[in-house]
């Protein structure tokens, strides 16, 4: 990952003023530990989990699940395996290592 | 030119410069000395007179905190405070600076308990002179009304976006009824401005985020800018204050140099007992007394260099200081004063009064004494004693 | 008057000292005077004596400080003799206007004065018949007015009617008998 250059007294905005949206371009993915795995067959698509992810890397299609996680920006919390209803239970969280690619 | 002359408390000629800025949101909370200042105002919101927003809060801690959520969000924000009010404030206070919230707030100096006391001292103000707001002193009503309508235009400026406090004292100025020139409304109206904040955080266009965690890595960056905001102040200061003179005829700077065209006994004071002193000037050059006062109004930011320049040809200097700074080497305006003088090469003799706390009253021949004591220092060059208590019982 | 002038007002919370002295600077204030007026403040009780304080001149009033010599003093209330030193400071060549049935002379032997005038008028009678209240502030006015001789009385009057509108609006009743009592105090008080 590139170095950011930190900016000068002189050259940052005044006060203590961070521009909307910057969340994009900071990559939590690096933090991960364990990472969701999710069975396509159990899960009914509440979009519980999509609700609760602070890192919006549940990806939805069409208003349904789809299997897939953004791992660029998911930093393995396991919220989303938390808040899947207890009778559903569709997502596990998985050592990266033994999963590892 | 002036509008209206009219007799006016400094209370009410507070709030009557509040209802001519007619701000978005007014948070207040009443305390003895300054509570007439937002309760006419909330008269004036209670008449139609004005549009403002007024919140009723439980605390002077919440009025600052509702003070900077309505001016983060684009609004124009004023409160009332003094004393304790004031130092229940304080913890807000350095978040209002350090988010650039250009807030002005009239403020009624009053001793700080305890013991309680609710008269007149500087000590309420000088406990929050490192708060990073500009510190505006006023000698009496006039000058507390036109230096409101002032800070507001000095606040917003682009270079500064600072909050400030424009104090004068309790009791002696709040609840003393004296003459002054109010501007029309109009004429404060146009003076002033509409306020149009670059940012703010109801702008549903440019949304950001303001007052996030900010750690070792830019924190240090952003107080130095709130630094320079403080730096370029005093320049806006004198700015806005010589467009006022222009205007109505009255002009203002960071202090008031009076008779001290080749003054050698020189006063520095902030405050009411400025007047008291220029009465006592008088009476001294009459004499041939070659006395003079440098009457301190812009206490933060501190005028360093201009003041050492207008002190150069004093030859004994007494600074007034209406609070304690408890174990320090004198009062806070004594070591501010004295450490702008260091750099001097020729230094006028300097010495320190501590006086008027918990609103004693000084009197034309205290002061008169002042002026004897320096011309003794005078004679023989010394300073005697450095730091004096100037009417205190033995 | 080019020279300063200063007043003290003695009387008890609730008899209107502060008023009036705030009254009297804005019907100076009306004649292009510049002034101060202003109480003194202390633990505030009904009944308790208070003071206030005014000072006018021609030029410009730039001290802050305390009234410790006035050259006049007004005393609303004669029970306060002997409780409070009302003749503190009084310059000796000074007057003092006291609200009382007494006559002048007979009050100069109880203050014991010597150099300085001494006034009567009894401001009691005179506003408990036009107020129907013992509020002797309006009264004294008027004998201020009287004694110190540097404002008219027509101006006077005239200042106070357009201040007493706008304070007792929801009282316009008070309003002719406050001036009545000015008036008559005017041309009642007596010197010595």
């Amino acid at each position: 990952m590139a170095e950011i250059k930190k900016k000068g007294w002189k050259e940052l905005a005044h006060g203590d003023v961070l521009e909307a949206g910057t969340a994009a371009e900071f990559e939590t993915g690096n933090w991960r530990s364990e990472r969701p795995v999710r069975d396509m067959n159990k899960c009914i698509s509440c979009l519980i989990c999509w609700i609760n992810c602070p890192d919006s890397a549940v990806i939805l299609k069409d208003g349904k699940m789809t299997e897939e996680f953004d791992l660029k920006f998911c930093k393995g919390c396991g919220i989303c395996a938390k808040v899947c209803p207890p009778k559903i239970q569709a997502i596990k969280m998985v050592p990266e290592k033994k999963s590892g690619k | 030119m002036a509008g209206d002359k009219v007799a006016r408390t400094g209370n009410e000629a507070m709030a009557e410069a509040m209802r001519q800025i007619n701000p978005d949101v007014v948070a207040a909370y009443p305390i003895t000395p300054a509570t007439e200042v937002a309760q006419l105002f909330s008269q004036f919101v209670a008449d139609g007179k004005v549009d403002t927003e007024f919140v009723t809060v439980e605390s002077e801690h919440s009025a600052m905190s509702a003070c900077i959520g309505a001016s983060a969000g684009g609004a124009r924000a004023m409160t009332a405070t003094a004393s304790q009010g004031l130092a229940l404030m304080n913890e807000m206070l350095h978040i209002a600076s350090g988010l650039r919230l250009p807030i002005v707030m009239p403020e009624v100096n009053r001793a700080l308990s305890a013991p309680i006391n609710i008269h007149g001292d500087h000590s309420d103000t000088m406990a929050s002179k490192d708060t990073g707001w500009i510190q505006i002193n006023c000698e009496n009503s006039q000058e507390a009304y036109d230096s409101i309508i002032q800070a507001v235009k000095i606040c917003e400026h682009p270079d500064v976006l600072l909050p400030a406090m424009v104090s004068d004292d309790g009791f002696i100025i709040s609840h003393c009824m004296e003459v002054i020139h109010m501007l029309s409304d109009d004429e404060a109206k146009k003076f002033i401005g509409e306020y149009k904040p670059e940012r703010f955080l109801l702008d549903v266009d440019r949304p950001y985020t303001l007052g996030a965690l900010d750690l070792q890595d830019y924190y240090f960056e952003h107080k130095r800018q709130e630094i320079e905001a403080m730096n370029k102040a005093s320049k806006v200061i004198v700015e806005v204050g010589k467009e006022f003179g222009k205007k109505f005829g009255r002009e203002y700077g960071l202090f008031e140099e009076y008779r001290m065209d080749g003054a050698e006994l020189v006063i520095l004071v902030m405050g009411s007992t400025a007047g008291t002193t220029k009465t006592v000037v008088r009476e001294l050059r009459k004499n041939g007394i070659k006395a003079g006062l440098l009457k301190l109004r812009i206490f933060r930011p501190f005028p360093f260099k201009e003041l050492s320049d207008a002190l150069r040809g004093a030859k004994a200097l007494a600074v007034m200081d209406r609070s304690d700074a408890f174990n320090s080497f004198g009062g806070p305006l004594f070591e501010d004063v004295r450490s702008s003088l260091y750099d001097l090469e020729k230094k006028p003799l300097i010495t320190n009064y501590i006086y008027g706390l918990g609103g004693r009253d000084i009197g034309l021949d205290a002061i008169k004494g002042v002026y004897d004591d320096l011309k003794k220092m005078t004679e023989t060059g010394k300073v005697e004693q450095v730091v004096n208590y100037l009417g205190v019982r033995e | 008057m080019a020279e300063l002038l200063e007043i003290r007002w003695h009387g008890r919370g609730g008899q209107g000292a502060k008023t009036v002295a705030l009254l009297f600077g804005e019907a100076a204030l009306a004649t292009g005077k510049y002034i101060q007026a202003f109480p003194e403040y202390g633990p505030e009780r009904m009944g308790a004596p208070v003071q206030s304080f005014n000072r006018l001149c021609d030029d410009e009033i730039t001290r802050h400080c305390q009234v410790t010599s006035p050259k006049i003093v007004v005393v609303l209330d004669e029970t306060l003799i002997g409780q409070v030193d009302v003749t503190e400071g009084l310059q000796e060549d000074g007057s003092i206007i006291v609200n009382t049935t007494l006559s002048p002379g007979e009050m100069k032997d109880k203050l014991g004065l010597k150099s300085q005038k001494v006034y009567t008028v009894n401001a009691s009678k005179i506003a408990t018949e036009c107020i129907k209240l013992d509020k002797p502030n309006t009264p004294m006015m008027g004998a201020l007015v009287k004694v110190s001789d540097f404002l008219k009385l027509d101006g006077v009057i005239r200042d106070t009617e357009h201040k007493l509108k706008k304070k007792f609006a929801h009282k316009p009743e008070v309003i002719g008998g406050n001036l009545d009592s000015i008036k008559r105090a005017y041309e009642e008080v007596r010197g010595e």
